[in-house]
């Protein structure tokens, strides 16, 4: 029974910080049908900003709880300025290539971030776990969990919320949804799509670096989280269908649960419980569980 | 209308002229040449798929199986070259011909992710597994050749000889290939589907058989790879930076013409090596901004830059 | 006069969407027949049922006595059924000899023979001469994505003749057409299947068009048939009048009057 719970709670943890490094992700695929791997760059630098930013705002004598302003300012920081610079400044002039050439590009761009994140942080470990520490811990029985990481829960479906909100009840979801159904004909319509774009794209960074920056205090902020979360988000996002805002929720619970179970039960295959659920989705819907509707194609 | 092949004749002066500059090589530069080999007959079988307008990021799990395949096999007591290379080869077709079966149905990004996955998958494997020298890996003695056990730098010369041959083999089998009816299909997938099926051929046979074809010659790179560092571990055998390399070097090459990708490879090969030289930190943000670069300004790769020379030379003078 | 094509009680459903109902058609040998019906009755379903994109929900389709539910499009087309597109379906970043050079390619070869070379001068003379029958010889050259529409359209029927086929069903060969051009192409077409005796089926909107090509005309309303009959009979039947062609059509039939038959 215990262990029930410590599966559950532990599954719903990781599952909501899969969706919060995954929802960003998917955002982006939905709207402009790129698979951007500079993804994983964001998370990065927005867990070694938050790292930064929060060892830099315990040093005054500014109330405690101000903290969590650092991280979310280190997460809105990062992802407009890569948001802004990196769909300015490179993307757009690959819209109209094919889809291949845009993931490789961000795929180069992601390994030259790799680098310029040594060369700001080098490669020692950064701990920020003050954050963490305020919020103190809950027990039960013979477990014990951090309210900073339960807080993650919280979080994502804050964050699931907002965008289902915005999406389905604002004047700018609906544009949204517009030009995600048919590109041309919005633009014939009078949508500003170069502006949709842009938005979507900073909005994506924003998600991921925020991703990053809340988890930092929980972990040592050290060379290579990038590589690994952007492989995870990928298996959670393909896996709920790529685009989608709810398969995303759904990707996450389900391989966040999985894992937790194989951790505590079958810690020996923990590795390969996402792929191995990636490829027994994919096999019986190619598409993922939640895949945006085709048209008619003849 | 008959007329000589130039990719034909191109390809065996290069294969002679190497074969002759094998015994005068230098012991780095031949390093060098081999690997270019191994990695260029890797991206040849992408060329095949991207021919398909198929992109994979996963095929180190091929190189990685062939690798492995190979290597285990030294550990099992073979040391003939031409039965490790040629069982790493069809080992890593094999499981191509398996997975295709799933693989075939995918398109686009979904194609280039899943053999991600895959790949991601032997690398755990391999990660954990500590008879695999986990994540050191293991090294892989010299081979033999068919009885003959070459000493000291022949060891090298011996397997630079043994693989132009075959590289030559396969360069100008796929050569040929892709003029053939099944070959050219790769151009009939990419543009359309749907009048492929309706002209009365299979789409994802034709996928399937490129796949396996792709599998074949990734198995065949990852074996000669083992042998010619002498180790295989995971981080340069399977990881996914290493299905990275592979599109790299196609994308730099361009997919105009198997020749190009063995420049390409050799362009790869030699960046690496002085970037590690000279900047290991700096590694990734080179091989990065190349491909930024390439992206930018070389969308059709090096190939394209020699047949604009070309043209522009027979261009008559105004 | 054989039976060729022989469709049964075909049904196809998407959700609470009737897509296609009861639909009963006997085709024989070399028939010329006009599919009409407005927009969403159900026309380019029925041909993608026959030819194995969509499965019928339930019914029987039998070619020359074989049953085809079930079979892919690919097995279709080899029993002798081929289709062009209203949107034509060519390999458009090639040019118009060499996509005709791979629709001969995939009909010719199967097996082994698939890995001999694409290019041989023979298979370059059949589709040199098959250029000429459809009359797009001096687009040769050209790239298939900067052809006029009208050629582009040839180009795509021509693809689907290539096998010779027993049936050719043609989804509008004239849709995005000038009114000018429409009978030229039709002429071509119809010239280049007879000399195979292929029977046709074609979807058409324009009724002169229909009703100098067509001896027989199936009308579909709704996903149903609502009239099957010789295209003389056909346009004068009340149903098709209300629900397929609309009383504008009164004054251009009066207009053209002499030109009924095909």
């Amino acid at each position: 029974m215990l262990t029930l719970i410590a599966i559950l709670v532990d599954g719903l943890i990781y599952s909501s910080y899969l969706f919060m490094v995954a929802v960003g992700l998917t955002v982006i695929f939905g709207v402009m049908k790129i698979l951007n791997v500079t993804h994983g760059s964001f998370y990065a630098f927005g867990a070694y900003m938050s790292a930064t930013l929060v060892g830099i705002y315990y040093q005054t004598d500014l109330p405690e709880f101000g903290g969590f302003l650092a991280i979310f300012g280190a997460a809105l920081v990062v992802g407009l300025f890569f948001g802004v610079v990196l769909e300015r400044g490179l993307l757009r002039f690959l819209y109209h290539r094919d889809e291949h050439t845009i993931v490789l590009a961000t795929f180069a761009m992601f390994l030259v971030l790799e680098d310029v994140l040594l060369m700001i942080w080098g490669t020692d470990p950064y701990y920020a776990t003050e954050p963490m520490g305020l919020l103190g811990f809950i027990d039960y029985e013979a477990l014990s969990y951090d309210l900073y990481r339960l807080s993650f829960i919280a979080l994502a479906i804050v964050v699931g919320l907002g965008l289902w909100l915005g999406l389905t009840r604002t004047k700018w979801g609906k544009i949204l949804l517009a030009v995600i159904f048919d590109r041309e004909i919005s633009q014939a319509m009078g949508i500003n799509v170069t502006v949709v774009f842009l938005v979507t794209f900073v909005i994506g960074s924003i998600l991921g670096a925020l991703g990053g920056a809340y988890i930092a205090p929980t972990i040592s902020v050290s060379p290579g989280i990038g590589v690994e979360v952007i492989v995870l988000a990928f298996a959670v996002v393909v896996i709920g269908g790529m685009g989608s805002i709810p398969g995303a929720m759904i990707g996450s619970l389900l391989v966040g649960i999985s894992r937790a179970a194989a951790v505590h039960k079958f810690p020996e295959i923990e590795l390969f419980v996402i792929y191995a659920i990636m490829a027994a989705v994919l096999a019986f819907r190619p598409e993922g569980l939640f895949a945006p509707a085709q048209a008619r194609k003849i | 209308m008959r007329h000589i092949d130039k990719t034909v004749v191109g390809l065996t002066i290069a294969f002679l002229a190497l074969l002759f500059a094998d015994f005068f090589m230098a012991e780095w530069m031949r390093f060098i040449g081999l690997q270019s080999l191994a990695r260029g007959t890797v991206a040849l079988g992408l060329l095949v798929l991207w021919r398909t307008g198929l992109v994979s990021f996963g095929h180190a799990l091929y190189f990685g199986f062939g690798a492995y395949a190979a290597a285990m096999l030294t550990l099992l007591g073979y040391h003939d070259a031409f039965f490790l290379v040629f069982a790493g080869t069809l080992i890593a077709g094999l499981l191509a011909f398996l997975l295709g079966f799933l693989l075939r149905r995918y398109r686009a990004i979904f194609f280039a992710l899943l053999n991600m996955a895959f790949s991601m998958i032997l690398y755990g494997v391999i990660v954990k597994t500590e008879a695999l020298g986990s994540t050191d890996g293991f090294s892989v003695l010299a081979p033999t050749f068919l009885g003959y056990a070459p000493e000291g730098e022949a060891v090298q010369t011996t397997l630079f000889l043994f693989t132009l041959v075959f590289t030559y083999l396969i360069t100008l089998g796929v050569h040929l290939y892709l003029k053939t009816t099944l070959g050219g299909m790769s151009m009939a997938v990419r543009e359309n589907e749907i009048r492929v099926e309706y002209l009365g051929y299979s789409a994802e046979k034709v996928i399937h058989f490129k796949y396996v074809l792709s599998g074949l010659v990734a198995g065949f790179g990852g074996a000669i790879m083992a042998l010619a560092i002498g180790q295989v571990d995971p981080d340069s055998m399977a990881n996914w930076t290493v299905s990275g390399e592979f599109v790299f070097i196609t994308i730099l090459s361009g997919i105009g013409n198997v020749a190009a990708t063995f420049v390409g490879a050799l362009v790869f090969e030699l960046i690496r090596t002085y970037a590690f030289e000279y900047a290991p930190q700096f590694w990734q943000f080179i091989l990065g901004g190349s491909l930024l670069a390439i992206i930018m300004f070389l969308p059709d790769g090096i190939w394209s830059v020699l047949s604009r020379l070309r043209k522009a030379e027979k261009a008559p003078s105004p | 006069m054989s039976v060729v094509l022989e469709v049964r009680d075909l049904q196809k459903t998407f959700g609470a969407v009737v897509a296609a109902k009861d639909i009963n058609v006997t085709v024989n040998e070399h028939e010329i027949i006009g599919i009409i019906g407005a927009n969403g009755a159900g026309k380019t379903t029925f041909v993608n049922m026959v030819t194995g994109y969509l499965k019928p929900t339930s019914g029987q389709i039998e070619f020359t006595g074989r049953n085809l539910i079930g079979l892919p499009p690919r097995e279709i087309t080899k029993l002798g059924i081929s289709r062009s597109f209203q949107v034509p379906q060519v390999f458009m970043s090639e040019s118009v000899f060499d996509n005709l050079l791979m629709a001969y390619a995939i009909a010719e070869e199967t097996g082994m023979g698939l890995l001999s070379p694409l290019y041989n001068d023979e298979r370059a003379e059949r589709v040199d001469s098959h250029l000429r029958r459809y009359q797009i010889a001096e687009y040769r050259n050209a790239t298939a994505s900067t052809l006029p529409q009208g050629t582009r359209k040839l180009l795509d029927i021509a693809m689907a003749a290539v096998r010779k086929p027993t049936i050719l069903m043609l989804d509008e060969p004239t849709s995005g057409i000038s009114a000018e051009e429409k009978f030229g192409l039709m002429d071509i077409i119809m010239d280049a299947l007879r000399l195979d005796d292929t029977t046709v089926l074609f979807i058409e909107h324009d009724m002169e068009i229909v009703e100098r090509y067509v001896s027989r005309v199936l009308a579909f309303y709704q996903g149903e048939v609502i009239c099957d009959a010789p295209t003389a009979e056909a346009m004068v039947d009340p149903g098709v009048r209300e629900f397929v062609i609309g009383e504008e059509y009164h004054r251009t039939r009066t207009e053209n009057g002499g030109s009924e038959h095909a």
